[in-house]
């Protein structure tokens, strides 16, 4: 499945563009998430081989010729805990976010005085 | 201007390593050894219909712990961070009828379906941290729908606790019983298909889902603030 790896990275592209152009520190975020969606798009089709069904065994399959029916489970079991990872580090920057407007009353980065030179 | 013309030389630089990277990888027709060997001993060995549950829990059921610690870790970030703010929100409107009666009539709904989900995760697509999300997702529900409420914090950290301690103490019932850390098969295989299957799959799993449930609604609970 070439076409989805393809759109797995057009979407991390996009989220590059968002993480790059967007002042509002919200949208910056949203723009992470972008990318994380990509690149798991892009690793679980890693594991994709075409005419295949998902590693889930069923009643009547035999045992013993299983792996000519399956698509590779590693990367699905990867894709779990990247998901997971990226929720946590995605309410991280939240917080941090929430902690910043606080402080500046502001989202837009262009007002944060600090980060100049 | 300059600007975009940098970034747009930048994504352009990025595309074309991701083109070289798809130029040069083969489409593959037969999986390799190692997730071949998952795939035609996980039943066998592990009990589990589900393979890719099987590599998650048993196989690398290493990984998992640390991903629960990652887990952890941010929402212990994200307490720290939101204690001890400054109230400044203007207070919200009431929620509207409909959504207040539909979130009680959904929240035991939802709790049920989390349940499900992690219980079967040895048997059908699912898991620990997708019961715990469902789970979590009936509590920001219930946010939404009555902000003014409050949830038990002490208990909620009591869940959590009891259930990271049992999940570690489940992998030391492994590492003395079975083969190693986090081996899943001190407990009898079963049989196959059967909820109460799969050595200790189940068992870990409902570990994971009460930890990840109430780390996320913990997280919530904080993100909420008051």
């Amino acid at each position: 499945m070439r076409e989805m790896a393809f759109l797995g990275f057009a979407l991390v592209l996009l989220g590059f563009w968002a993480m790059l152009t967007r002042k509002n520190i919200l949208r910056i975020i949203i723009g992470f998430t972008i990318i994380d969606s990509g690149i798991h798009l892009i690793i679980v089709n890693l594991g994709y081989l075409p005419g295949r069904t998902a590693p889930i065994l069923e009643k009547g399959m035999r045992v013993g010729d299983l792996s000519k029916h399956f698509v590779d489970p590693i990367p699905s079991a990867l894709v779990l805990t990247a998901i997971v990872i990226g929720l946590a580090v995605t309410a991280l920057m939240l917080v941090y976010a929430v902690r910043i407007y606080e402080r500046k009353r502001t989202l837009n980065i262009d007002k944060y005085r600090e980060l100049k030179w | 201007m300059a600007k975009y013309f940098v970034i747009i030389i930048l994504l352009i630089l990025l595309f074309l390593i991701f083109w070289n990277l798809q130029k040069n990888t083969a489409p593959r027709n037969r999986l390799d050894l190692l997730s071949s060997r998952y795939i035609d001993q996980g039943p066998r060995e592990v009990g589990s219909a589900n393979l890719v549950t099987a590599v998650v829990v048993a196989y690398r059921g290493f990984d998992t712990l640390g991903e629960v610690i990652v887990l952890f870790l941010a929402a212990t970030g994200v307490g720290f961070l939101m204690q001890k703010r400054q109230k400044a929100y203007p207070k919200s409107n009431p929620a509207s009828e409909i959504l207040r009666t539909g979130s009680d009539v959904l929240l035991p709904v939802i709790i049920l379906t989390g349940t499900y989900i992690f219980l079967h995760g040895h048997l059908t697509p699912g898991g620990g941290f997708q019961g715990g999300v469902v789970i979590a997702s009936g509590f920001l529900l219930q946010f939404l729908a009555r902000p003014e409420s409050r949830i038990k914090v002490r208990k909620l950290h009591f869940i959590e606790s009891i259930s990271g301690f049992f999940y570690v103490l489940s992998g030391l019932a492994g590492l003395i019983l079975a083969g190693g850390f986090l081996d899943s098969r001190f407990l009898p295989l079963g049989k196959w298909g059967e909820l109460i299957s799969a050595g200790a799959i189940p068992l870990i799993y409902s570990f994971i889902g009460l930890k990840v449930g109430s780390e996320l609604v913990g997280i919530l609970n904080n993100l909420k603030g008051d």
